[in-house]
């Protein structure tokens, strides 16, 4: 399983990797392998206000349905439109065609709060004792 | 605890996911449920389904039991022919779904489903009372399921057996890879393909055999996930989730399984009576007009009115629609009507589409 050393992650399982002042937010390798086929994704509007911690969407598979985090506080500029006929693209290529929002981020020191790729194996290492 | 097959470890070799159902420890998928059940739909793939339940009745009585007990008629059953049946209550509600298959003048064996096993084998024993002996076998046997367009030819490399003879829901008995197994022309995908019952003890030995030629066909093992999905796309209901004791046959669009017609049977008269009055619900296909995965529970509305419920829904794999199982009420039925699905508060527009939203094209060997 893959969690590229560039991105930051929740402990909720979503990915941001910030250009600038933009985050771009999906779901890790882990979140999709968990989930199964990802059959639909309902994500915010453009121009949507979210708080870190606020539920920005929904991933079902066919067993489940779970709610995305808004990993930091911000703005939406965009969505990933193409997963709306393709959600397979989380399955396959979660850090890439399967990215899910992109955000103007408000609060910078937000980031800095979110694990890193070492803290996060170890996090879902915990919960796989679990 | 969770039962386990004759397979788990061969599952667990396999690096498959498990799941719970039934009770059962199931392998859930392999590499993926959506590459498994593109594989049934293109080439093969193959199911453990020992968690299926086999209740064999023997004796004189057999048949008079069988046929007081099941709603299909089973007087046209030569031996080795099978046909696919339910057990109805008094009210006429369903209480399983089956396969019986007649393997001898006076044996009858009839496949279950893994959550039922125990209460059919009751419900079986109670009413044959000394007329036929009634044996629970799934604890010996074990259910592979290899389906596909190219099972054929899979299985055909590992017997003698004359499986281009062997017509739908017809049974024959003899060696796959020198393991003794009664092979039928049986599935629950949509496809063509094949059922094998064995020996549980020859279980991994048939599989192994099996799933080698599977792969040399491009197939794959595959698990509940794909099946539950195939079977939807199919329009084949399944019990427990699309119909139970509250519901009818007739309501859940098996009218052709239910002979009023062959005499005296359990839930007869019910049904006969549902028949004549008409049926005030029915068990519809629904597609929707925008993404949305309908789930078991969602209530369906049109014009404002509530008028019915989801039973089963998923994104169909080979049509990337999405698309459901719902009981509507009989004016809502009709194909074409527009309808809405309340997925968390939302009303998403779809309509009532014919059930089986997947039909395998026949293919010329």
């Amino acid at each position: 399983m893959e969690f590229p050393d560039d991105l930051r992650y929740t402990r909720d399982h979503e990915w941001l990797r910030m250009e600038g002042n933009e985050g771009v937010v999906g779901i890790t390798d882990f979140a999709q392998d968990a989930l199964g086929d990802v059959v639909f994704v309902e994500l915010p509007a453009v121009d949507a206000t979210l708080a870190q911690g606020q539920v920005l969407g929904v991933v079902e598979s066919n067993k489940t349905v779970s709610d995305l985090f808004a990993p930091v506080s911000g703005r939406v500029i965009a969505v990933n439109h193409v997963l709306r006929d393709g959600p397979e693209h989380v399955n396959t290529d979660p850090y890439g065609a399967g990215w899910m929002i992109r955000l103007r981020v408000v609060r910078p020191d937000e980031v800095d709060g979110l694990l890193d790729a070492a803290a996060y194996r170890a996090h879902i290492a915990s919960e796989l004792r679990k | 605890m969770a039962r386990r097959t004759p397979l788990f470890d061969v599952h667990r070799a396999l690096g498959a996911r498990m799941g719970e159902f039934a009770g059962w420890e199931m392998p859930l998928s392999y590499r993926g449920a959506a590459e498994e059940h593109r594989a049934v739909r293109e080439r093969c793939a193959l199911f453990d389904v020992s968690h299926m339940g086999e209740i064999e009745l023997r004796g004189p009585g057999a048949a008079v039991v069988c046929q007081e007990l099941t709603v299909n008629d089973i007087r046209r059953l030569r031996i080795g022919d099978g046909q696919y049946t339910l057990f109805c209550n008094q009210r006429g509600g369903v209480l399983d779904d089956l396969i019986v298959v007649r393997l001898g003048a006076e044996r009858y064996l009839l496949v279950v489903n893994a959550a039922n096993t125990a209460t059919d084998y009751a419900w079986v024993r109670a009413r044959a009372g000394e007329r036929a002996e009634v044996v629970d076998r799934s604890a010996e046997l074990a259910l592979l399921a290899l389906q596909g367009p190219e099972a054929e030819r899979a299985l055909r490399t590992l017997t003698a057996l004359d499986l281009t003879a062997l017509r739908p829901f017809t049974a024959l008995e003899g060696p796959v890879a020198g393991v003794r197994t009664l092979v039928s022309r049986t599935g629950y995908t949509g496809e063509d393909g094949f059922e094998l019952l064995v020996a549980a003890s020859d279980a991994p030995r048939l599989w192994e055999a099996v799933l080698d030629a599977t792969r040399r066909r491009d197939g794959l093992p595959a698990g509940l996930g794909a099946r539950d999905t195939l079977r939807l796309e199919a329009g084949l209901p399944l019990c427990g989730t699309d119909m139970d004791e509250t519901t009818t046959p007739l309501e859940a669009g098996l009218a052709w399984v239910v002979k009023l017609g062959k005499g005296d049977f359990v839930g007869r008269a019910a049904l006969a009576e549902q028949a004549a009055r008409g049926v005030v619900r029915r068990l519809v296909g629904i597609e929707l007009a925008e993404p949305g995965v309908p789930r078991h529970g969602c209530a369906v509305w049109r014009d404002g009115d509530a008028v019915g419920s989801v039973t089963s829904g998923t994104r169909s794999p080979t049509l990337g629609r999405y698309i459901g199982l719902a009981y509507v009420t009989a004016g809502a039925a009709a194909p074409g009507t527009p309808v809405a699905v309340e997925i968390r508060g939302r009303r998403v527009p779809a309509r009532v589409v014919a059930r089986t939203f997947y039909r395998r094209v026949q293919r010329e060997d």
